[in-house]
């Protein structure tokens, strides 16, 4: 308040006075502050190995530029592509099918009169997301075995198929158990925003679309989808901006060596050279790449957003 | 909420009874659906108290074949698993305590609007969120600070959601500024305001991010599977892991045809079992938890 009424010239005096007022609020944020300093903006300027022929014992300070001989080198491996192109097609798979499905939960949750049994399914759906994906990925394992395995067993003794469906060996039947395990995840915690997104929906909506004739059907489409329509198109360009992005648990957990050719994508690959291999630099030049892209995206999809006039990500 | 508000208002009167047709099969559709979420569960726990053979005919669905518990009795035999057990608590108490003590001390000063450097802090902590260092140089830090096969590498590095510090932090913006002010004429200092005025205000917000903190460590793999290669530092999901890979290589073998019976008999229903052990924790504590993670969601993507 003290600086509002003097221009500039008090101005330091009165920021050094505010700040040795509030000397507490500064102490709090030390032990914060060297997190972020030393464990995710440190390692922000490890990215620079990207660009160095890394030498392990001497550290960054001792390693020579070598400009971008590592991206060169990495875009001609040729586990790169494939990498970057199962990332891309898992993700767009697990988009078009997990999209849709938590909409249409929520909607149908929502429509659900006794709150029983509302409560009880909200319980059950909202399980997976709690899970662990070693744990998704050892049931998905015996689940989905051969022989052994509940579906294929009961899908046998049916006479419904004669020989075991190669759920988790064989490419596109692997891309698919991935896609639908993940699907079977988050469609419940997906409800979530979209149930709080119809609560906030004007009830008198409802009423006058009652009055007016409309049935049930009527109402979900013109009053319950246009209410939720700004958080589905949010969530939409969200999800797309992170087309690049995709966790390591679940890739590596439900992968195995038969179908390795589909199952590599980006962060196993990362590992891989990186860790397993000790490739430090060239592992960290997968990364840079992966985190440039992927924030320009993020980035655009944010500006799309605004564009649209919602309420972007920042 | 929404169904309250409909019952308040007086329908027409032909909707006494909820149960209209339409109802009836709604519920039974989402009932369908909400049972297609524990069934996997079911089917585990019915392997795990099955016999091998039921299991390698592939008998076993949702009711236990040939019921034995052989497969706990191995596991509560197995030292090894105690000691998992125990260490991955410790490591989840140490980090959720921990992580919550920084979210704390970040998320209080940047509601003071007084607080000099407030837009650089918050933009500091945001940004981290759009990007990071990636695995390597994270990796690489850790191991700088030699933290690499210690447990302090599966607490330290992320010890700080940024994520659960926003959600903190709008609910401590809710919090009204006349109570602040009444206690600094009280002569309160910002320690004591926050300890006495804000946390007891906030608990229901600091028990939904403690619950986020802990469920995220205990689930927690890839850390333990990058910084820990010494056995007995192996938190559970990692042990666990490891143990279904151990099968997995039998299974890929079966398929192939060259299966010795032998390699077989580590069988499903320990595997199962196992499974089942490192899920009993949340499986016990989620269902009083549950909606406090619901309303920290909704604070997040709102405030976030």
């Amino acid at each position: 308040m003290v600086k509002d009424l003097r221009p500039n010239k008090g101005k330091f005096s009165a920021d050094l006075l505010a700040i040795l007022r509030d000397w507490q609020l500064y102490l709090m944020m030390l032990l914060p502050l060297a997190f972020y300093v030393l464990f995710c903006y440190k390692p922000m300027v490890g990215v620079l190995i990207g660009f160095q022929k890394f030498n392990p014992v001497g550290g960054m300070w001792k390693s020579n530029w070598i400009g971008l001989e590592n991206f060169r080198f990495v875009m001609k491996m040729p586990d790169f592509p494939v990498a970057l192109g199962n990332t891309l097609l898992l993700n767009f798979m697990g988009l078009i099918a997990g999209f849709p499905i938590p909409i249409i939960l929520a909607i149908l949750l929502n429509e659900i009169k006794s709150s029983k049994v509302k409560r009880t399914s909200q319980t059950l759906l909202y399980l997976p997301h709690f899970l662990s994906w070693v744990i998704i990925g050892g049931m998905v394992l015996q689940i989905f075995a051969p022989t052994t395995g509940v579906v294929n067993a009961t899908l046998l003794k049916w006479g419904w198929i004669d020989e075991n469906i190669p759920f988790l060996t064989e490419g596109w039947p692997w891309r698919i158990t991935y896609t639908l395990v993940g699907v079977w995840q988050s469609m419940g915690w997906g409800t979530i925003l979209y149930l709080s997104a119809i609560t906030g929906i004007n009830m008198e909506l409802f009423e006058a679309a009652r009055i007016d004739g409309a049935n049930k059907l009527q109402q979900i489409w013109h009053v319950t989808l246009p209410g939720i329509r700004s958080t589905i198109v949010v969530l939409l360009i969200l999800n797309v901006g992170q087309m690049m992005n995709i966790s390591f648990d679940r890739p590596y957990i439900m992968g195995n060596t038969r179908v390795q050719a589909y199952c590599d994508v980006l962060s196993t690959f990362v590992y891989r050279a990186g860790i397993t291999n000790a490739q430090f630099a060239r592992a960290t030049a997968i990364g840079l790449f992966q985190s440039v892209v992927g924030l320009i995206m993020v980035s655009s999809a944010n500006f799309v957003t605004k564009r649209l006039g919602e309420d972007g990500i920042w | 909420m929404s169904t309250k508000k409909e019952m308040a208002v007086p329908h027409m009167g032909k909707e006494k009874s909820i149960w209209t047709f339409p109802q009836i099969v709604l519920v039974i559709v989402i009932l369908m659906v909400s049972m297609l979420c524990l069934l996997p569960f079911v089917n585990v726990i019915a392997t795990s108290l099955s016999s091998k053979s039921a299991i390698l005919r592939g008998d076993v669905g949702f009711w236990p074949v040939e019921t034995t518990t052989i497969a706990y009795e191995a596991i509560f035999r197995d030292n090894s698993m105690w000691h998992s057990l125990w260490y991955t608590v410790l490591i989840t108490v140490g980090y959720t305590a921990l992580a919550m003590l920084l979210t704390i001390l970040m998320a209080y000063p940047l509601t003071k609007k007084r607080l000099r450097g407030r837009r650089f802090f918050n933009l500091m902590a945001l940004f981290t969120m759009y990007f990071s260092g990636g695995t390597i140089p994270i990796y690489l830090n850790v191991k700088e600070f030699g933290l690499l096969d210690t447990p302090w590498a599966l607490i330290i590095p992320g010890v700080l959601s940024t994520y659960n510090m926003i959600i903190l932090k709008s609910f401590f913006t809710s919090i009204p500024e006349s109570l602040e002010e009444a206690a600094t004429i009280d002569g309160a200092n910002d320690f004591q305001i926050l300890i006495r005025v804000y946390l007891p205000l906030s608990l229901a917000s600091i028990a939904t991010l403690t619950l986020f903190y802990a469920v995220g460590k205990w689930n927690s793999f890839q850390d333990a599977l990058y910084y820990i290669t010494k056995k007995d530092l192996q938190p559970l999901q990692l042990k666990l892991y490891n143990l279904i890979k151990g099968s997995q290589s039998v299974d890929l073998t079966a398929i192939e045809g060259g299966a010795s019976t032998v390699a077989t008999n580590i069988s499903e229903s320990i595997e199962s079992a196992t499974i089942i052990f490192a899920t009993l924790p949340i499986l016990v504590v989620y269902p009083f938890v549950q909606r406090y993670f619901v309303s920290g969601v909704t604070i997040g993507a709102v405030k976030g």
